[in-house]
């Protein structure tokens, strides 16, 4: 059985159990958006204070930043108990496309070109995950939502603002896939 | 237990995010590049059943654990909010190949890079906050 749970789990697995995600927390009473953490975070650090946008009670939110570290231990477990030692099974397209703009593909989740200890101890490197985070979080909150409130929780509940947004998110990858990523490395 | 069941959905949501691989900068790439079916399936899969389960949530009025009907808020409408801030979100998500869920899991995966990145997302929160007033919405 762990063993089974160790491989990388098909997409019609992966799929149904991010949908039982979603109605687990309808069931709980809340609902499935991780973004929203964001503003809680910035709120229960102080912005408060200077921004009416984080004057709320995040008490009422702290549900969610558990649900956020239950995630973090999520991966733990899995990079632990669940960790299957089979390189990503990565197309090859993608692998050649990669390679073509001077990203090289080595077998992990991320790579060590964006998040190996020389990336993120450089200049260029840290400037980099903090603009694209920075960009992620700006989009998510002027959105309303991330691809868990927009792309699962708007979407089944038939959200027209929601498929926008979803529209918005493949530009924006599209743009940055295209034509920022190949003049970074 | 009122805790503690976030925690255990949390951490379902860590391991199907991990064993799924869409945590992973490449598969985002991927998808991307319109070069697997895999992040496609996994989305389409996810919605087609969520939206049988919203439907009958609705058609039957299923209660949550405590009694009280399940409800639904309407996003609010409008258009240039959704395809400006879609878009700015979508850009980040291709560069660091992680959007909020994924960034906390990969922290659990022991990529402290992940920390720069949620850093600049709650920077860019602060500025949305800050500006929102004069963005058009």
């Amino acid at each position: 059985m762990l063993e089974l749970l160790r491989q990388p789990w098909p997409w019609y697995t992966s799929g149904a159990a991010i949908a039982f995600i979603m109605i687990l927390l309808l069931y709980f009473g809340k609902y499935f958006g991780v973004s929203s953490n964001l503003r809680t975070i910035c709120t229960i650090a102080g912005a408060g204070k200077k921004v009416s946008f984080f004057d709320f009670d995040w008490k009422t939110q702290k549900w969610n930043l558990l649900f956020l570290f239950g995630a973090i231990l999520g991966g733990v477990i899995s990079s632990t108990l669940l960790k299957n030692n089979q390189p990503l099974q990565l197309s090859g397209a993608t692998i050649t496309d990669l390679k073509a703009i001077g990203i090289s593909f080595d077998g992990n989740l991320n790579p060590s070109q964006l998040f190996g200890p020389d990336a993120i101890f450089s200049i260029k490197g840290i400037l980099i995950l903090l603009f694209g985070g920075l960009l992620v979080g700006f989009g998510a909150r002027y959105a309303g939502g991330c691809t868990s409130g927009h792309a699962i929780s708007g979407l089944t509940n038939m959200q027209l603002p929601s498929l926008i947004a979803v529209a918005g998110f493949f530009i924006g990858g599209l743009a940055a896939t295209y034509l920022i990523l190949p003049y970074l490395f | 237990m009122k805790s503690i069941k976030f925690i255990l959905a949390g951490i379902l949501f860590g391991i199907i995010m991990s064993k799924s691989e869409a945590i992973s900068w490449y598969r985002i790439q991927e998808m991307f590049r319109f070069q697997s079916f895999h992040m496609y399936g996994l989305m389409g899969t996810a919605v087609v059943l969520g939206s049988l389960a919203v439907f009958l949530i609705k058609k039957f009025k299923i209660n949550d654990y405590t009694g009280k009907p399940i409800t639904f808020q309407d996003k609010d409408k409008s258009f240039p909010r959704y395809i400006i801030g879609g878009t700015i979100f979508g850009l980040g998500w291709a560069l660091t190949g992680a959007c909020p869920g994924p960034m906390f899991v990969n922290i659990g995966h022991g990529y402290f890079g992940m920390f720069i990145v949620i850093f600049g997302a709650l920077v860019g929160t602060y500025i949305y906050g800050l500006i929102k007033n004069k963005l058009p919405h």
